[in-house]
Parts: C-alpha cells; sequence; structure tokens
C-alpha cells in the first residue's frame, strides 16, 4: 500500500489538488448569497486574508507614486497653471448659466414630480476614494480601493466618477473595498434611454465592453443616444450618467435581441479616483436645494438684463426712427414756409432734401386746378363769361426732370406763369 | 577503484530555492501583475504569476510541488478576482504537474525551449480556464477566441524569456 503511494504520489497530490479545489468551485456557485454578501463567509474569509497581504504593497506603492506626482505637479509643473485657471473661471461662468438654465426645468420637473408622487433618490453624501489596484487579470474586471467599512462603505453600494457610473461595491474590508467595474461580465445595471426612455439592462462582455443585450430591435434607439441609469436596481440612483449609444446589431447568441454597445462616460480603464455613493434621500439635499436657489436667481438676473437690454434696444429703435423722420421733417416745414416766403427761397430746401416729394402739376386741369378760375372780384353779374385761359401744362417729363426744374431758379417764374391769367391755353 | 553511481538527469538538474525566494516571489509577481494592469491596461494580458509558476515547476522537477505550487499561486490570483475561488487554481495546478513532467524531459535551460514551452503554456491556460468557465461555471455565453489567445500567449514567453533568466540568479547552490 505504502508504495503505491510512493509511486503514484504525483499522480495522486494533482488528483487531490483539482478535486479540493473543483468541489470548493461547486459550492461557492451553489451557495445562496448571504445577508447581501455575494458569497460565502469561508471564501471571503480567503479574500480578506489575500487581500489584506496585498493591498498594503499596493498603498504603499500607489502612496509613493502618488507623492512624486504630488510634488511634480506643486512645485514644478506650474507652468500652465495660470491658463488654466482662467479656462476654470471661464468654465464656471458658463457653467453657472447652464445652471440658470437648468434650473428652471428642475423646479418643473419636481412639481411634476410631486404631482405624480414619484419618488426620486438623490445623492446625499459620497467618499472619495483612491484606485489603488485591480484584479490583476482581464478575466475579472475589479478595481481596488482604499476605502473601506471603516470609511462607512458597505456592499452594493454605486461608484461614479464625475463623469459617469463606475461600478458597485463588491467586497468591503476595514479599509480596502473591492469594486465590480460595470464592463465586468458578471455585474449588471437598470438603464434607460435619455431620448426615448426604452428600459434595458447593462451588462459587461468578455472582452471588457459595456453592452445592452435584452432589447428587441426597435427603429426608435439610434446610435449617440445618451444612457441614463433608471434606479430600478437599487443600486445605482435614477439619472446618473452611463454612456452613449455607439454601435447597433443583431445578436448572433440571443435571436431576436439585439447587441447595443456602448461607450461608457467614464474611462473605466485609467481611474484614479472615484467618489462611492454612500447616501441617498428623496428630498433634494440642502446644498442642491441652494444651487437651485442660486440657479434661479441667476436666471431671473439674466431675464431682467435681457428684457431691459431689448427695452433699451426698443427705445433706440424708436429714437432712431425719430430722428430720422425728425431730419425729414424740418424740410418739409421748409417747403411750407417757402410757399409764403420770396420765391427764390423755394429751392433751397430742395436741394438739402431731394427725396421730399411733390406734386406732379396736372396733364389736363380743371376747374379746380389752382389758378385756372378768374377771382370773384374779375366777374361782373350779367357780364359774358370771359375766356376762361389755364395755365399751360406742363409736359411731364419724369421725377427727375420734375426735380431739376424745381431745383433752377426759373422754376419760381414757371409757378408764376402757371397762376398767371395772360398765358393762353387750352379752353374748356 | 572509483565506485560507479548511477544519477539521473533529473536529479542533477533539480534546483531547490530558499524559503525566502518560494515565498517571495510569487507574491511580488501577483503584486506586479495587479500594478501593470492599473498603470495601463492592456497589460492584463500578461500573466507574471503562470510564468514564476512555470519557472518553479521546471526548475525543481517535481510534478507534486509543481502542482502545489501551481495551485497556491493561482488562489492567490483568484482571490483577488471577483470569480469563484480555484479557477485560476485548477489550470495553474494542472500546468505545474505537466511543466515539472516534461522539466524532467527536456532541456529547459534552453532560451529557444523556454521560450516555445511557456508559448505552450499558456494557450494550455487559456484553454482549460476556458473549459472551467463553460463547463463547470455554467458560462455559455462565454467564447474562445483564439487569436487573443495567441496573441496573449506570443506576449508572454516573449516576456517569460528575461524574467526566467532573472530567476535563474534565486536559484540555490547545491
Amino acid at each position: 500500500m505504502e508504495s503505491f503511494f510512493t509511486r503514484f504520489k504525483n499522480v495522486l497530490v494533482l488528483v487531490v489538488v483539482l478535486l479540493a479545489q473543483t468541489i470548493g468551485l461547486a459550492i461557492q456557485v451553489r451557495r445562496p448569497p448571504e445577508g447581501g454578501a455575494p458569497e460565502g463567509k469561508k471564501v471571503t474569509l480567503l479574500r480578506t486574508w489575500v487581500i489584506g497581504a496585498i493591498a498594503p504593497v499596493e498603498k504603499l506603492l500607489h502612496g509613493v507614486g502618488l507623492n512624486v506626482r504630488s510634488t511634480w505637479f506643486s512645485y514644478i509643473d506650474l507652468r500652465n497653471t495660470r491658463q488654466q485657471n482662467k479656462e476654470l473661471k471661464d468654465e464656471i461662468a458658463r457653467l453657472r448659466l447652464e445652471q440658470a438654465e437648468l434650473a428652471q426645468d428642475a423646479l418643473q420637473g419636481q412639481r411634476l414630480q410631486t404631482l405624480l408622487n414619484f419618488q426620486r433618490h438623490y445623492v446625499t453624501s459620497t467618499v472619495a476614494a483612491q484606485v489603488i489596484g485591480t484584479s490583476g487579470t482581464d478575466q475579472s474586471r475589479v478595481l481596488y480601493i482604499d476605502k473601506g467599512s471603516a470609511d462607512g462603505l458597505k456592499i452594493d453600494q454605486a461608484v461614479i466618477t464625475p463623469d459617469g457610473i463606475v461600478g458597485k461595491v463588491r467586497e468591503v474590508m476595514a479599509h480596502t473595498s473591492q469594486v465590480l467595474l460595470i464592463n465586468d461580465p458578471t455585474s449588471g445595471a437598470g438603464v434607460l434611454l435619455a431620448s426615448t426612455h426604452i428600459r434595458g439592462i447593462l451588462h459587461g462582455s468578455q472582452e471588457g465592453h459595456v453592452i445592452i443585450n435584452n432589447l428587441t430591435p426597435d427603429s426608435r434607439i439610434k446610435p449617440g443616444e445618451k444612457v441614463l441609469t433608471s434606479g430600478g436596481d437599487q443600486i445605482y440612483p435614477r439619472g446618473l450618467n452611463v454612456g452613449t449609444i455607439q454601435s447597433i446589431k443583431p445578436d448572433p447568441d440571443h435571436q431576436p435581441y439585439t447587441l447595443i454597445a456602448i461607450a461608457p462616460a467614464a474611462n473605466l480603464f485609467q481611474l484614479e479616483e472615484v467618489l462611492v455613493i454612500t447616501g441617498t434621500t428623496d428630498q433634494l439635499p440642502a446644498q442642491a436645494q441652494k444651487d437651485l436657489a442660486q440657479g434661479v436667481a441667476t436666471a431671473k438676473q439674466i431675464e431682467e438684463a435681457r428684457a431691459a437690454a431689448e427695452e433699451a434696444a426698443e427705445e433706440a429703435a424708436a429714437q432712431s426712427a425719430a430722428q430720422i423722420i425728425a431730419e425729414k421733417l424740418p424740410s418739409l416745414h421748409d417747403d411750407q414756409k417757402t410757399t409764403e416766403g420770396p420765391a427764390s427761397a423755394i429751392a433751397t430746401p430742395a436741394i438739402s432734401n431731394p427725396s421730399v416729394p411733390k406734386p406732379v402739376p396736372p396733364l389736363h386741369p380743371d376747374h379746380y386746378t389752382p389758378g385756372a378760375t378768374p377771382p370773384a372780384s374779375a366777374l361782373k353779374p350779367g357780364a359774358e363769361h370771359p375766356e376762361t385761359t389755364y395755365p399751360q401744362a406742363t409736359p411731364v417729363q419724369g421725377p427727375g426732370r420734375e426735380q431739376d426744374s424745381i431745383e433752377e431758379p426759373g422754376t419760381s417764374k414757371q409757378t408764376q406763369r402757371r397762376s398767371g391769367p395772360a398765358d393762353s391755353g387750352p379752353q374748356s | 577503484m572509483p565506485s560507479l553511481s548511477y544519477t539521473s538527469r533529473r536529479e542533477i538538474e533539480e534546483h531547490s530555492f530558499s524559503l525566502v525566494v518560494t515565498l517571495l516571489v510569487p507574491v511580488a509577481a501577483v503584486v506586479l501583475q495587479v500594478l501593470l494592469s492599473k498603470l495601463y491596461w492592456r497589460f492584463s494580458m500578461l500573466d507574471l504569476p503562470l510564468i514564476v509558476a512555470i519557472f518553479f515547476a521546471v526548475s525543481r522537477r517535481s510534478p507534486a510541488i509543481g502542482t502545489v505550487t501551481g495551485a497556491v499561486i493561482g488562489l492567490l490570483q483568484d482571490a483577488l478576482t471577483a470569480r469563484p475561488i480555484g479557477v485560476n487554481g485548477m489550470a495553474k495546478s494542472v500546468i505545474g504537474y505537466i511543466a515539472a513532467s516534461i522539466g524532467i524531459q527536456v532541456d529547459v535551460d534552453n532560451i529557444a525551449t523556454r521560450f516555445l514551452m511557456n508559448f505552450v503554456f499558456m494557450v494550455l491556460n487559456g484553454l482549460i480556464l476556458f473549459l472551467i468557465d463553460r463547463r463547470l461555471l455554467g458560462l455559455t455565453q462565454l467564447h474562445l477566441h483564439w487569436g487573443q489567445e495567441l496573441v496573449r500567449a506570443l506576449a508572454n514567453a516573449f516576456i517569460a524569456v528575461p524574467v526566467f533568466l532573472l530567476l535563474d540568479r534565486t536559484k540555490r547552490a547545491e
């Protein structure tokens, strides 16, 4: 018997090792999660030991790297600081305007939500954490962060960056946590397509892509559409940015479903710092309310300023119209005055305002034409009607010609001639 | 008269390592792998722990020790992932066993042999992982991307040659 074990020692060791691991694997796969934990206590213990041994080294090396970078950026690489400061100020100004625009919509949205009795969760508290390591393999996409249960972290808390969601807390140790990224094949998140409001479930693929594969073909879904968290998974609060649709194609493994590839908003491959959402509430947080009020105030100011500017523009336009008219009106008055003044003065304002219209002389004078009818004092009762004389009609030669004739000094003579009874003209 | 003694090739080329090296090198490989992957995500294609497991297996030339070394290194790797513990452990146990077995019969100090050996073991590792995922864990949606596996094997084989040369220095003089 002893010789059997000696002879087959190597093979027996292999069989025993493989058998033990297979049984362990089977237990892990079959065992239901206890108290929300992803796996059994013994597995967690083994992970805790290994992570407990590896994490301090990772933290140390990460800290060294961070200090080197910090020294570089704080003391040496200050060349672009001024430019960066200016850009940031510009961005703040731009964001204030955006905030003001969005504040009105937010208020309206809140009112509608209240009307519909809609429960919404707002992020109230977050914990910033540094990424200290990864799993080291592309078979499992996880991160290690330098915050744990001592900092208030719990399993299944959402992990985000300002750009978008990153993943969820999977394991929590005292000062270290494991984060399962959204591009891991075992992860999942409830999402909402922003414009079409179609709900789906987000997964990671074997290659590390983020996909939705539970939707049937829909012509409304188009590349470039934004994807947000739906809040249905009870992990990620509703409305967080996930990414944009990159491509849509039929899923070869699950027909008739489509394979919607999503470009994540957060750079999942180069994460340095993340935020863990540790608290949510259905009321808008105090700081957000303050920001909202500020946004509304800014919007009002902008609206008032816009109204004032419009009013000023209208006034300016009216003033300018009045000025134009005022410039033109004196010439008319002067023209009227010239009828009373000497004949030579008539032409003067006309030169300055050539565009003022002048009556065109009639082609066929009638009784109503000024000067055509003899004055009453010249008429005698019972006397034979004298030959009525009419002024000679001036042939029409176009406005330009007319104006020329007005401008000429001889025009006054012509006017006099028209009113003179001695002129012969066609008899009525 | 000189006495004749029959010493097998296995006994001549068996190497031993100090306890510090035996414990620290696998841990260092795992830590370095984690740090490299964090530095640039494409480095997650490398498998430094597997290279170390192969090195110890072929140097000690004991299939039993190779199996245990592979299992321990694999379990260490598994503990850092979100997958069930034992997936890498099983794959590396098998590779440790085979590496130690062929180390008895083949000259593993030759650079070309080392390159080829590492290439083949990397492909085999990918194949075993795929079978464990598909058959034992029931992940039927997984596919084996041969192109990706060959590129991974090639990259690791290139890295393995200098790593082996570096680790040769840790061999204890008999």
